[in-house]
């Protein structure tokens, strides 16, 4: 059956920063203005709108997507939130599409945010409660135990020395100089990354993205409308979303079946048979340096365990063969949870239409995905974007 | 169009505007309080932690014994087939030596999460604990561990019945 | 709409103040379990899942985590919706009919008595720097509402205790309303002032319950038994300041429901449809509710009482009891409405059973503070 198309129009987005002076709803706000103004679209013409942003525990504000509905222009319209973690970044963006696609709705803003400074002493305080609240919380667990198991299974696994996972984080944070949001951008060498502070071991603090205050925005039209919006309309051609089981002690971590299983539903709606030829820019989700690699391998990016030795080859530089994370990524820009995973949508659609200036890859890309991640290391989210010629 | 050097919305604050009063903050500790209901799988759970044992599943229909255990296969979607009372050994599947807390404070002496498959359960089939009485640099997968119990006058029907697993 | 979907399986626990011997994983996999039977299939064929949750009604962060398994949806496409459960039926239907699905199930739950302190988490909905410092039990906001929405309407107490003691009465045929109990409206007014005018028996109780609803396109709903047909749609979301909000009216039901209404082709609610499961929480809301859904005219729907209730619409708005007589259950609150409209299309409730039912509406609020409300109607007829 022949699916409804839907495109991008406009894209916004805010600075990421360690703690912003602009509340939740500034950001959101701005992002959201920003997106619309880039495609000269008035409030009034959006027919929905969708939220993301993760848990409410960052902003110390519950029902918050009920809280920043005004500020992403969604008084007195249809407004949902959806969210499915660190993933939810990539995925509001598929909730956008869905209600696009479904023929109910010609448009929708799509806004992602997260203000994590708010949760005080530190953000990492709110993953606490992410675990399992009888079996794990007890324990006192913080989110690097769950990178740091994840990352020693899959080096473990295809005995990957840790210097070329070091390496992900001299790319994207070099990547990252250029763009204008970017909170950790910087000019690193190997070392530099091995002999930072150890964390949790095996992560380093520059294998790690930072927390931060942050939006993004996107502006998704029906063919109808697109095609008078813009001569220049990025296409959804393909999404995908997959979670696993919440047991998650009872799976081998060393490898994300889960995104795997979202990028072949992906790459089936886009009608993509060879994803290592077809895809041409890749925005894959980066909070910690060996998620890039473990993601381009379940994206089918990559064979199994082989995704260092591609990034070692500079196939995913930016100007490789295929750029892997060309806008910096989560460890170079920032890591405002939901809007960094939409911030990679924003960066397909400049990198698709040919504007994203000094970040501009070189290989005039035609077909790109961006993937997010989360939960407990269990849900993968893809979206593939298409040049409209 | 997103060019570098372009100047964007978003202003990043230093721990002086706070000292200075340049920028306003309000404070909340909020007071979220919970009592979860642990059933019927997690209640068998914890009173066989309170005895010293650890209680899996097991499906007949998947072969697999599983821990944490439920009352339902998420897999085949029917009801479990038995309670099976398991080892308290296992191997480590994956470890972490972590030397921070959860709200990011340095520990003087790391912790040691680790995915510890248990014995009796199916392969693969862990639970997330804590290791110690051990170097941390001699951890390794596949190491051998055992669960070191609190008294039994201790143990009060918690993940925490269990101290911690040291190698064996 | 452009693609038909339809309700082909409902699983439900009955809803009750306490659960102490289920977690919520467990009461949705009854739920489940009673759903997947009602439809003749099995989850490994559904094609995607949508929870409607909120993290602190859970007390737990990032909640949709936990949402798998216990649903058989195992490395299936999953998300969760933070909203009403309404909202999750619009997401799963909105999905199936962009055409990429046939098959999906939405969950929804409560474990409201798991939560020790509700007003607390409640308040903490409220705005951090304006609102929450001021320190004040956030149900004071019902308490404004009603009193803008008497004074705009010309409605009485007397009038708002009518609608309660009419609700938790009709409860008390309800097998599914754990607060049902013979009161007279006598004894609304005179219960403890809480937040005036918001009495103690105007106040909804929780109750704990898990919902699963099958949701298929016209391909497979052709195939079942009895599927009931979704003929509208909408969800809407007014100002969340309190400062700026207009306390008289839901104009964010008013917008759903003419959306619905347009798609459904429908012009006179009251006539045209036969059985209605509505907000009724703090009882001013089900009359605040019933003008937004143009049932009556502004103002009007305090004569729901009156003689000569001619189109009989106090025995056809919440037969079941309401909110008030089956409970608060926070996003499974909407789907314990569906279910309600559903049993009364397939004519299988009994005593409250409205005759020759062929068109339903629900329609839910989200509560404290929000204004945002879903709107859907069905039929048991394509
Ligand atoms: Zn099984």
């Amino acid at each position: 059956m022949k699916l409804r198309k839907v495109a991008v129009v406009g894209a916004g987005i805010t600075k990421f920063v360690r703690r912003a002076q602009e509340t939740a709803k500034e950001l959101s706000y701005h992002a959201t203005k920003m997106a619309l103004d880039s495609c000269n679209m008035p409030l009034e013409e959006i027919d929905s709108v969708v939220h993301g942003t993760a848990p409410d525990a960052f902003d110390g504000v519950h029902m918050k997507g009920e809280y920043l509905s005004e500020a992403s222009g969604g008084w007195r319209k249809p407004f949902m939130r959806s969210y499915v973690g660190g993933g939810t970044g990539v995925f509001a963006p598929i909730n956008g599409w869905y209600l696009v696609a479904s023929g109910m709705y010609d448009t929708c803003v799509v806004v992602c945010e997260e203000k994590m400074s708010s949760c005080q002493p530190h953000p990492q305080g709110a993953f606490l409660t992410i675990f399992d609240h009888t079996t794990e919380r007890p324990l006192g667990p913080n989110l690097l135990w769950i990178f740091a198991l994840e990352m020693n299974r899959y080096m473990q696994v295809h005995k990957i020395p840790r210097e070329q996972i070091a390496l992900v984080s001299v790319k994207n944070k070099r990547n990252a100089l250029d763009h204008p949001s970017a909170q950790l951008g910087a000019e690193l060498t190997v070392e530099d990354v091995m002999n930072s502070e150890i964390m949790a071991w095996p992560v380093t603090r520059l294998m790690v993205s930072p927390t931060s205050d942050g939006a993004a925005a996107v502006v998704l039209a029906s063919e109808e409308v697109a095609k008078k919006i813009t001569d220049n309309p990025v296409w959804i051609s393909g999404v995908g979303w997959n979670l696993d089981t919440a047991y998650w002690t009872n799976r081998d971590l060393y490898y994300p079946e889960y995104v795997e299983k979202a990028a072949r539903m992906a790459y089936k709606m886009a009608g993509i048979k060879n994803p290592r030829e077809e895809i041409n820019v890749v925005e894959p989700y980066d909070p910690f340096a060996y998620k890039e690699l473990h993601h381009l391998e379940g994206l089918l990016l990559a064979d199994k365990g082989q995704a260092p030795r591609i990034t070692a080859e500079g196939i995913t530089a930016r100007d490789g063969k295929m750029p892997s994370c060309p806008s910096g990524g989560l460890l170079g820009v920032g890591n405002p949870i939901a809007a960094a995973g939409m911030m990679k949508i924003c960066e397909l659609f400049w990198q698709l239409r040919g504007e994203a200036g000094k970040r501009q890859v070189k290989n005039s890309p035609r077909t790109g995905l961006a993937q997010a991640w989360g939960d407990l290391m269990q849900v993968g989210t893809v979206v593939i974007m298409q040049r409209g010629d | 169009m997103l060019e570098t050097g372009i100047r964007l919305h978003g202003t990043a604050l230093e721990e002086e505007d706070f000292k200075t009063h340049r920028v306003f903050y309000t404070t909340d500790i909020p007071k979220l309080q919970y009592a979860w209901d642990c059933g019927v799988a997690m209640g068998h759970y914890l009173k066989g932690l309170k005895q010293g044992k650890l209680l899996g599943t097991y499906c007949k229909k998947c072969k697999r014994t599983v821990i944490p255990p439920r009352v339902f296969c998420e897999l085949c979607f029917r009801n479990m087939d038995k309670w099976v009372e398991l080892k308290d050994t296992g191997i480590v599947n994956t470890f972490s030596i972590c030397y921070v807390t959860w709200d990011m404070k340095k520990l003087i002496y790391p912790e040691i999460p680790a995915v510890i498959e248990i014995d009796g359960a199916s392969k693969g089939k862990g639970i997330l604990h804590l290791l110690a009485e051990v170097d941390p640099k001699q951890v390794k997968l596949g190491m051998k561990v055992k669960a070191v119990w609190k008294p039994k006058s201790e143990r009060e029907g918690s993940i925490l019945d269990i101290k911690y697993f040291k190698p064996i | 709409m452009n693609q038909n979907v339809a309700i082909i399986g409902i699983g439900y626990t009955v809803p009750k103040p306490k659960t102490p011997e289920v977690s919520y994983k467990e009461m949705t996999y009854l739920a489940a379990q009673m759903a997947y039977k009602e439809a003749k299939i099995s989850p490994k064929e559904v094609e995607s899942f949508v929870t409607a949750a909120e993290d602190l009604h859970e007390g737990t962060s990032i909640f949709d985590e936990y949402t798998p398994d216990q649903l058989g949806a195992v490395q299936k496409p999953m998300h969760t919706v933070s909203g009403d459960g309404i909202q999750g039926i619009i997401a799963a239907a909105l999905q199936i009919m962009t055409g990429a699905f046939d098959l999906i199930v939405v969950e929804g739950h409560s474990k409201a008595s798991n939560i020790v302190t509700p007003t607390y988490v409640l308040n903490y909905a409220l705005d951090p720097v304006i609102n929450r410092p001021l320190n004040i039990n956030p149900h004071y906001i019902a308490g404004l509402e009603m009193r803008a929405y008497m004074q705009d309407s010309k409605t009485s107490e007397e009038d708002v205790a009518n609608v309660v003691a009419h609700n938790l009465t009709r409860a008390a045929l309800n097998k599914l309303a754990p607060y049902g109990a013979k009161i007279s409206p006598k004894k609304v007014l005179s219960s403890e002032p809480l937040f005036e005018p918001i009495r103690k028996l105007h106040m909804p109780q929780t109750s704990d319950a898990a919902y699963v609803v099958v949701l298929a396109s016209e391909r497979i709903a052709k195939k079942k038994v009895k599927p009931v047909w979704i003929s509208g749609m909408s969800f809407c979301s007014d100002s969340p300041t309190l400062e700026t909000r207009d306390w008289t009216t839901s104009i964010s039901t008013q917008i759903a429901a003419e959306k619905a209404y347009q798609q459904a082709g429908i012009k006179n609610p009251a006539a045209e449809i036969d059985v209605f499961e509505i907000d009724d929480s703090f009882g001013y809301k089900q009359l605040q509710h019933l003008e937004a859904l143009k049932v009556y005219e502004k103002g009007k729907a305090k004569n729901i009482f009156e003689n000569g209730d001619k189109q009989k619409l106090s025995t056809r708005v919440n037969p079941s009891g309401g909110t008030l007589g089956v409970g608060w259950m926070h996003e499974a609150t909407g789907l314990h409405k569906v279910l309600e409209v559903v049993s009364q299309l397939k004519g299988k409730k009994g005593k409250a059973q409205i005759k020759k039912a062929k068109v339903g509406l629900a329609q839910a609020w989200r509560g404290l503070p929000t204004t945002t409300c879903a709107v859907v109607i069905l039929k048991n007829q394509k």
